[in-house]
């Protein structure tokens, strides 16, 4: 029964580190680039929705609102301001803009809301007894895992059925060749952040909801993590960002659980290493000789 | 319909294109002939507007094109068929075409689509099929079509026949022509400078950044210096 609990947990966990996921692989699918800031959105998310349910008295479901709003803003903010100068700068340039923004956003949260640590009041609380005293599975991981399903879903039929979706898998491919079908490369990137960031404060809040601490650097290791599962799963993929974040979540629950808690990241970055060896492109990465 | 006007183009320090002046009238098939980097894909990708030129003007339809970005062209009735293809390759074919047709009417993409599958039966055979995994002849008729979703008034294609075996140079090449008949207006850019001649009511030679010679596709193909330079003696 504990594996098949940890199992679960390993799940839901994945299922958040999906969700973060999906919006690194978003934005290095059609910028190019490594958002490292993304982490610290989770974070911001993750206030906004405390403050709203905690000083504003706000259902949880508004809390959550607020959150996605605040987060999509922001992250159309950054990409304007921060990355689009940088269009065509080198990679490196564009990555270390990326790292001071994320420092920018831990040390703005740092100054607006104190260092210390807050307890995050879970948006659900108690658990779904499977097998009473054995097998439990918690509402938060419940809605952890839903919420991965229909944004998955969600994001597949986006990208795959409607206009505004292929557009951006076009630009992500070729942006001058976007341009000469009429496409507004700009705004679409603009989309990108957006949507990618509205992800990411939903992710915080389940994060948050599932373990309940909340400080400045709230954002960095789930973040970091995340973004491992996009490499893993192949980043630019949609679906490996889906099999990257479960898998890494279940990885690390399992590490934690059979082998050591200290060790439990060592573990996730040589299973990553060893995939990465077998196959550079991650796990679904994509690649198309080209034709003559 | 279109008048280049003494463009100047850089890149960087490098200066790609010196002073360059062309026109494209109604219905005509024009072609850019000239050596490799010689200027052709920058002249063409400055009037698509990816590329900025520094002086003059370029005037489609009589309305001046300057600061206007690359893609607010295409519903103006400007389709660009780039070097290379550049077609989406993990999209399928239909998905290109419907690419293609991002600026147009929701109304107006089943019929075109109907139309392009009509000068490319091929296309329809492999609507389904992810267009990295066409051969380089079908990614070329994709990339055609994709140009053609959009109803243009004026079709830029630049180097249409590259890398393609000899079967289907002559194939595209019909293509064009019954494209010509149909009544578009074609500015080709190409390094077969035979075949270009043959189907173009007018050419112009470009050498290093410069125009050096235009007449009638005929005229150029009977000049000593062209027949010397590009057809081979
Ligand atoms: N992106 C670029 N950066 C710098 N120089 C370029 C670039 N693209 C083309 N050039 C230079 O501009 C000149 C014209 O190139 P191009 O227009 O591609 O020629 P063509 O299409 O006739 O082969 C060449 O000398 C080429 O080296
Ligand atoms: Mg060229």
């Amino acid at each position: 029964m504990s594996f098949l609990n940890n199992v679960i947990t390993g799940v839901s966990l994945g299922s958040i580190y999906a969700i973060i996921a999906l919006g690194y692989t978003m934005v290095y699918g059609i910028a190019k680039m490594l958002n490292f800031a993304h982490g610290d959105i989770i974070m911001v998310g993750a206030y906004m929705c405390f403050f709203a349910m905690g000083s504003f008295s706000l259902p949880p479901a508004a809390g959550v609102l607020l959150a996605v709003v605040v987060c999509t803003v922001l992250g159309i903010v950054i990409e304007r301001l921060a990355y689009k100068p940088l269009r065509s700068a080198p990679s490196l340039a564009v990555l270390i803009t990326a790292i001071g923004v994320s420092y920018l956003l831990q040390n703005s949260a740092q100054l607006l809301w104190g260092a210390d640590t807050k307890t995050f009041r879970p948006l659900v609380e108690g658990s779904l007894v499977l097998v009473p005293d054995q097998l439990s599975i918690s509402y938060v991981a419940v809605l952890s895992i839903a919420c991965c399903v229909v944004v998955m879903i969600a994001l597949t039929l986006f990208t795959g059925q409607t206009k505004m979706g292929k557009a951006m898998r076009a630009c992500s491919e070729d942006k001058a060749a976007a341009q000469l079908m009429g496409i507004d490369v700009n705004a679409t990137i603009s989309m990108t952040f957006a949507i990618g960031s509205a992800l990411a404060a939903v992710a915080g809040v389940l994060m948050c909801s599932a373990y309940p601490v909340l400080s400045p650097t709230t954002g960095s290791m789930p973040g970091i993590r995340a973004f491992t599962a996009a490499v893993f799963g192949g980043i630019g993929s949609v679906p490996g960002a889906l099999l990257g974040g479960i898998l890494l979540g279940v990885i690390e629950t399992f590490a934690k659980a059979y082998i050591s808690t200290a060790l439990s990241d060592a573990v996730v970055f040589a299973v990553l290493i060893i995939v990465l060896l077998v196959k550079p492109a991650g796990l679904m990465g994509k690649y198309v000789p080209e034709k003559v | 319909m279109l008048n280049v006007n003494d463009i100047n183009v850089y890149y960087g320090a490098i200066h790609a294109i010196k002073g360059v002046s062309f026109q494209v009238n109604d219905g005509e098939v024009v072609t850019l002939i000239g050596a490799n980097g010689a200027g052709k894909s920058t002249i063409l990708n400055t009037v698509c507007g990816l590329l900025h030129s520094r002086t003059g003007s370029i005037e489609f339809l009589g309305q001046n094109l300057g600061g206007i970005p690359a893609h607010k062209l295409v519903e103006r009735g400007l389709a660009h068929v780039p070097e290379g293809r550049r077609i989406f390759q993990h999209m399928s074919v239909e998905e290109n075409l419907e690419m293609g047709a991002y600026t147009q009417a929701r109304a107006s993409i089943e019929p075109n689509l109907e139309r392009v599958y009509e000068q490319f039966p091929r296309l329809k055979e492999r609507r389904k099929q992810v267009a990295g995994t066409l051969s380089g002849g079908e990614q070329q008729m994709l990339a055609m079509g994709r140009g053609l979703m959009s109803n243009p008034k004026l079709l830029m294609l630049d180097e249409p026949s590259m890398g393609l075996a000899p079967i289907l140079v002559e194939q595209i090449f019909d293509i064009i022509k019954r494209l010509h008949q149909a009544g578009t207006t074609i500015l080709l850019v190409e390094q077969n400078a035979r075949m270009a001649l043959s189907v173009a009511d007018r050419g112009y030679v470009l050498e290093t950044g410069k125009i050096v010679a235009t007449g009638t596709g005929n005229e150029l193909l009977q000049d000593e210096a062209v027949k010397k330079a590009y057809l081979g003696g």
